[in-house]
């Protein structure tokens, strides 16, 4: 219990005096994730808007194996990764394995599943309510996913933030394929796991407090950004 | 304002670079990382090479893994055989050693195998088998690993044969310190690792100084007739580095609570 009154107080002192090296693997932990995000969104989304409007035969098993994808082990992902990326894989020659870059790349193949899957859902629900009328308007394929993609945006904000929350919090895959190295590689996750290891638990706490907070204050900032729950706008 | 705002943010997130203009990777083992000689070697070698040393901090197992495979420029690790073997089967140029420190053996305060009163370590693990009392492993391929098992031959013991007292945690240092300590176990570690543990709890130093115990750290460079991206012509300036006289005042004077952890060994080059 000590742990976590030094914890929260060791938090407070190393946001206060903006201490750089927390600032630094702060910001990493953001661009590394925000980074991936974007990539995942541009995947998932138009994925999810395709699956929602078009039939084809195997749209159910691609469909129920992104739903079965979402509970992907990370430590998986980033073995297959690792593997992929290390300079006796196939893509070695890339020199891409110990990088944010790999990091990156793992965490989107986290996402997209989650992301796709829950955007999937909302959007063939309102597919449903607009299928007749876009039908009747003879609008071609394209204009059909732009539609249910612009009009379904405060649920796609969900998935979004679902993926967020799962690539930021995540430690398994980025640790194998980032190494967790120093000025280069280390986030917040990654360097939580290395305090605990130390048996330093206060500071691993506190830098576990920054983390929700951070995660807490990029989602006000993509509601603000986005307008919503505000009155008359929901 | 918004669109400012959020350029300005993304702007500040990706501004974080790296800093030295040689940047290379070198896989150490967990020990040599938590001793914190890190943290006073490398911004020195900073300074005086211009040379940025990205460490993988990972069990020897897999620092030799890392250097097989090409991941890494270079590996500094404990386990000499392994060290041996990696060097002759050719992924390695050669092997140099650089300094030691000793492993120890921590457990309860109250000693209920007596180990503070043991000549030797081999004893020390006899009396804790007969005891039965609560053992954690780091079960992990690492040098500790390695050695724990050598010391378990060396007395005539078989740790596949025992019972729920050995407990094979897979982890690393800090983690396998951790669980011990959670257990109130007995469990062999490297002393820098020990002095500078923070969750100590009812765990004591109970016994070191057996000659077998003895923790020879050595560089080897990464073959670069394998991997021909490997930064040789950096490893060899890192090696006359470490093996320089600065390096030997650097390594020799660093202290943790007043305990000189590493005895630089490194021999001039011929």
């Amino acid at each position: 219990m000590v742990e976590l009154w030094d914890g929260l107080a060791q938090a407070f002192w190393l946001v206060v005096t903006a201490d750089s090296e927390l600032v630094e693997i702060a910001l990493r932990s953001l661009q590394v994730t925000l980074t991936a995000l974007l990539v995942a969104c541009l995947i998932a989304m138009p994925l999810a808007a395709l699956l929602a409007v078009s039939r084809f035969r195997l749209r159910r098993v691609v469909i129920a194996t992104l739903n079965a994808l979402m509970g992907l082990p990370p430590v998986v992902v980033g073995l297959i990764v690792y593997v992929i990326l290390s300079r006796s894989g196939p893509l070695g020659v890339l020199a891409l394995l110990f990088t944010p870059t790999a990091m990156i790349i793992a965490q989107v193949i986290i996402v997209v599943p989650l992301i796709a899957s829950i955007a999937h859902q909302s959007l063939r629900d309102l597919w449903q309510e607009y299928h007749d009328l876009l039908i009747s308007m003879n609008v071609t394929q394209t204009q059909k996913m732009q539609t249910l993609l612009w009009d379904a945006r405060r649920a796609l904000l969900t998935a979004t933030l679902a993926g967020f929350g799962r690539a930021i919090g995540e430690v398994g895959a980025i640790m194998i394929v980032g190494g967790n190295i120093d000025n280069a590689t280390r986030v917040l996750t990654t360097a939580i796991a290395l305090e605990t290891g130390k048996g330093e638990f206060a500071l691993a706490l506190a830098l576990g407090f920054v983390l929700i907070a951070l995660t807490l204050l990029v989602n006000l900032c993509i509601h603000w950004l986005g307008k919503t729950e505000r009155e008359g706008r929901w | 304002m918004k669109r400012v705002t959020m350029l300005t943010v993304i702007g500040l997130i990706w501004a974080t670079g790296s800093l030295a203009s040689d940047v290379m990777r070198m896989a150490v083992t967990t020990s040599f990382h938590n001793s914190g000689l890190a943290e006073v070697l490398l911004p020195e070698l900073r300074k005086d090479l211009d040379l940025e040393v990205q460490l993988l901090v990972v069990g020897t197992g897999q620092a030799l893994k890392l250097g097989e495979a090409g991941d890494v420029d270079a590996i500094l690790v404990h386990s000499k055989t392994a060290e041996e073997a990696f060097v002759e089967s050719g992924y390695g140029t050669h092997r140099r050693q650089i300094m030691y420190n000793d492993f120890v053996f921590i457990g309860p305060s109250t000693d209920p195998a007596g180990l503070s009163d043991m000549e030797t370590a081999v004893q020390s693990l006899q009396n804790i088998a007969e005891a039965e009392a609560t053992f954690v492993s780091r079960g992990d391929d690492s040098g500790t690993h390695k050695k724990e098992l050598s010391l378990w031959e060396d007395a005539n013991l078989d740790p596949g044969s025992f019972d729920r007292w050995y407990n094979a945690v897979g982890a690393g240092m800090g983690a396998a310190l951790n669980t011990a300590s959670a257990m109130d176990a007995y469990i062999l570690s490297d002393r820098a690792s020990w002095l500078n543990f923070g969750n100590k709890g009812d765990l004591a130093l109970l016994f070191s100084g057996d000659p077998v115990l003895f923790n020879q750290y050595a560089f080897l460079p990464v073959n670069p007739a394998r991997h021909d991206h490997v930064k040789a012509d950096l490893t060899d300036k890192l090696e006359d580095w470490l093996t320089s006289d600065r390096a030997k005042e650097l390594i020799d004077s660093h202290t943790i609570d007043g305990e000189t952890l590493f005895v630089f060994n490194a021999q001039p080059a011929d």
